[in-house]
């Protein structure tokens, strides 16, 4: 049994969306849970967040970012087509509570998992408000989707060709010392690369308004088996494909989590050489 | 035949040498031939009170498929194994026969006489019908009964095949994308070959036994909504929960669990890297912590992705090395060094976050505690370093929480093993388990033979439900 490509496409440079068939999966799925999928015999594991899901029509979307071999062989699949194994819903749901006034950033494709967790947040009485930010305008996406699902929305470029010249963090300190249009932050969720999620962690700590970032350390099974995914968070060893990937942003240790990231730079260099060719 | 011949030695299995095998993942054991087999199969007394059938927990007719291949008729030799054990070429070679069925061979009770090659030639007969072609069983008339099995390892097959027999719909949800347990992700190629597991499997799937891949259990269904689906759910989701040693360091690049490792060696194909995607970590000084089969493993994976010095370090003696005293003597010939009485302190560090090497301490064994083994004692002052850039972490693991978790009403024993009595009931009525996850880590046999009582009490309960 495989999994068919309903559909495939750029939605800005390098980034792209997939539309997956996978009935059960999407019948379970919550905000904040990704799945693990294998494109073929050959393939590696790989865990990508689901970004969107239907029930209804039984299918789940996903979104990534071309970096390497496997993501650059999943651009290359095109609707009709099929991937060998797609394992999932993984992980630990969002918290979905009514907390009142939530921020939600998402950097780069941090933006789509970003994006159900809002929807719910919002559906759940929140009053959500919203960051996305990108290197420049032209690799910003869901801005339309992101609007909806939030009572605000802020937008960063790096380059300042859209929104705020500047960096997420710079909205969310901003946000922090003048409470937004409400008042009060209750809490911030920050999803986007490790640096970006160091730097938000490290802006909301002095305010004291619990933060909670979604780690995406190497995975292989997804399922507590192979302890691949190992952070540290609050001095503990924790897994993150069980154990999260949320963790409490205050309490995770950004530097390992880098380093461990780096540990296949050779290999995954090596592995792209044929490819390219 | 049923006198004594004049060999009392079994013939010695011939294996790939040292010298070449240490650079591939080809089998290792390359099986008896067929003149071997029946002479060895000669040998056996077809002992009226046959001890080896209580050391077999499946039961199989040892006395009647040896008969059959000393009569040469191993179609039926086959048809006498797979009516008990349903992955007879994966117990042939996996097995540990020296404390199994062979521990209890008459002959091996005899002065200077081997017992009967059981194993050996299990998997002589279990390949022979593999090339020729697999034969398929009985299958009795459907009950109309449905029943869920988690997990595909050794439990979860053998009670699906034995289930499927009885004539009810068996549906496997296995979490990876390959069924077979410790089988595909744990034991190397080396000792298991992938295509004979996948042969084993399929024939599994010959008896009607539809195999659902990419299904976490607790996450995509919980048991619970199995029991709406299904009449009756079995629980063979194994003991695959990697333990760590909790010392500073273990966080380091290049600090695997036996798991990660093998897992990605085995199941992902990493030797074959980048012909397959996913990669490995060839270091130049590896560390195997741990004394078990798995450390083996482990360290002879790492000879053969080209690792120049592979050293177990264990903090016990060489008698009490758990692993299978074959499996130890393979790793030596291979060139695998063993730091005995040694126990690791922290794992060192360079300034990217890589490992550059272990301390340890030297230890002394001292008087047995109640469990009969001694409790190695460190000794102070013979703190040393033992430099490597792998660190491979083999000390055990335990059973994984995710069904447990999920599932209410599921008794579970202190270390997180599920509670089930000795045909499989758990507390929650309808639900069955065995194997590594009532067990903990145990034995692919022991993991069968819990499967298949297993299935007889399911299959009772059926007939009252
Ligand atoms: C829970 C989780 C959710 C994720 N969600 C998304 C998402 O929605 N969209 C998206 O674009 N990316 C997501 N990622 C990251 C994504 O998995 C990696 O980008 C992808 O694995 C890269 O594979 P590659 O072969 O193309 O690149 P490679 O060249 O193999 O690697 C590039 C970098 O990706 C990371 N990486 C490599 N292999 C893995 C692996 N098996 N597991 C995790 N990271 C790896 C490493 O940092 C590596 O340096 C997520 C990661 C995690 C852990
Ligand atoms: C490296 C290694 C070498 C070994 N060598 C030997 C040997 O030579 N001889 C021997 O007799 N024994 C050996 N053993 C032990 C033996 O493999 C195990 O005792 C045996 O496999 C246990 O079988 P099991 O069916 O209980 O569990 P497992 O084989 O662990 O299978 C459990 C299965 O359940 C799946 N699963 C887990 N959770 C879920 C879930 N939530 N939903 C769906 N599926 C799930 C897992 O993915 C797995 O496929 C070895 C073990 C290891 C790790
Ligand atoms: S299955 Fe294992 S224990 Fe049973 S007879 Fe065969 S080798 Fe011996
Ligand atoms: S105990 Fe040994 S000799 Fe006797 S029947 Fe069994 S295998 Fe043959
Ligand atoms: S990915 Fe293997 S334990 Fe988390």
């Amino acid at each position: 049994m495989s999994f068919t490509i309903l559909k495939k496409h750029e939605l800005v440079p390098t980034v792209y969306l997939m539309g997956i068939a996978a009935p059960r999966v999407a019948k379970k799925a919550m905000p904040g849970q990704f799945v693990i999928l294998r494109i073929d015999e050959h393939g590696e594991r790989i865990p990508l967040t689901i970004a969107d899901f239907d029930a209804q029509t039984g299918t789940i979307t996903l979104i990534f970012q071309k970096i390497g071999k496997t993501t650059r062989q999943l651009a290359s699949l095109a609707a009709g087509g099929s991937i060998a194994d797609v394992a999932g819903p993984l992980g630990k749901p969002s918290v979905i509570e009514k907390f009142g006034t939530v921020i939600c950033v998402g950097g780069g494709v941090g933006i789509a998992p970003i994006f159900p967790i809002a929807r719910a947040l919002k559906s759940a009485g929140n009053r959500v408000i919203s960051i996305i930010g990108a290197r420049s305008a032209d690799i910003l996406f869901w801005e339309d989707r992101m609007n909806e699902a939030s009572s605000e929305l802020h937008i960063t470029t790096d380059d300042g060709t859209k929104g705020h010249h500047g960096f997420v963090t710079e909205v969310v300190q901003n946000l922090l010392e003048h409470g937004g249009h409400s008042g009060q932050i209750d809490r911030v969720i920050a999803i986007g690369p490790p640096v970006m999620m160091r730097a938000v962690a490290s802006v909301t700590k002095p305010f004291g308004v619990k933060t909670v970032v979604s780690l995406n350390p190497i995975m292989v099974d997804g399922t507590g088996m192979c302890g691949a995914c190992r952070v540290l968070v609050g001095g503990e060893t924790k897994f993150a494909c069980v154990d999260g990937p949320e963790f409490d942003a205050h309490e995770v240790d950004y530097t390992l989590l880098m380093s461990r990231l780096a540990m296949y730079l050779p290999e995954e260099k090596e592995a792209l050489e044929p490819y390219e060719h | 035949m049923n006198t004594e011949s004049e060999s009392k030695i079994r013939p010695e299995m011939a294996k790939q040498l040292p010298s070449e095998r240490r650079y591939n993942f080809s089998e290792v054991a390359l099986g008896y031939n067929r003149g071997e087999a029946v002479a060895e199969a000669k040998r056996c007394l077809d002992c009226k009170k046959p001890l080896c059938i209580e050391g077999c927990p499946v039961g199989v007719d040892i006395p009647l498929f040896i008969r059959q291949i000393a009569e040469e008729d191993f179609d039926a030799a086959a048809r006498t194994l797979k009516s008990t054990n349903s992955l007879p070429a994966i117990c042939g070679r996996v097995c540990p026969q020296e404390t199994q069925c062979e521990a209890v061979c008459i002959l091996g009770k005899k002065k200077d006489s081997d017992p009967i090659a059981i194993g050996g030639l299990e998997r002589f007969v279990a390949d022979y019908e593999m090339k020729k072609g697999v034969m398929i069983p009985e299958i009795l008339e459907s009950t109309g009964r449905s029943v869920a099995v988690v997990g595909a390892g050794p439990a979860g097959l053998t009670a699906a095949a034995e289930l499927a027999k009885m004539g009810h719909a068996v549906t496997i949800f296995e979490s990876l994308h390959s069924a077979g347990g410790v089988l595909v992700y744990g034991i190397p190629e080396f000792r298991l070959p992938k295509a004979i597991v996948a042969a084993e499997v399929d024939f599994i799937r010959k008896l009607g036994v539809d195999i659902c891949l990419n299904s976490v259990i607790g996450k995509i269904d919980t048991v619970d909504e199995l029991l709406e689906e299904y009449d009756a759910v079995f629980l063979g989701t194994g003991a695959g929960l990697p333990l760590f040693l909790g010392i500073d360091g273990e966080n380091l690049n290049g600090v695997y669990s036996a798991n990660e490792f093998l897992t990605r060696v085995n199941l992902m194909k990493a030797y074959l890297f980048p012909e397959f995607d996913t990669p490995i970590k060839k270091g130049s000084r590896t560390i195997v912590v741990g004394g078990g089969n798995v450390a083996m493993d482990a360290a002879r994976c790492a000879i053969r992705l080209g690792s120049e010095e592979v050293t177990i370090v264990y903090r016990r003696g060489e008698d009490e090395l758990p692993a299978r005293a074959e499996e130890v003597v393979n790793a030596k010939e291979e060139g695998v060094r063993f730091r005995l009485l040694t126990n690791p302190i922290r794992i060192l560090g360079d300034e990217n976050n890589w490992v550059t090497g272990m301390e340890c301490i030297n230890m002394e064994l001292c008087e047995p505690d109640e469990s009969g083994r001694c409790r190695p004692v460190a000794l102070s002052g013979t703190e040393h370093n033992i430099p490597a850039d792998i660190a491979i972490i083999a000390i055990g693991t335990s059973p994984n929480p995710l069904v447990p978790m999920t599932t209410p009403g599921l008794e579970t024993a202190r270390y997180g093993t599920i509670v089930a009595d000795e045909t499989g009931a758990t507390s929650k009525p309808g639900v069955f388990a065995g194997g590594d996850i009532v067990t903990g880590s145990a034995t692919v046999i022991s993991a069968m033979g819990a499967g298949k009582v297993a299935a007889r009490a399911i299959d009772e309960y059926l007939g009252r439900v």
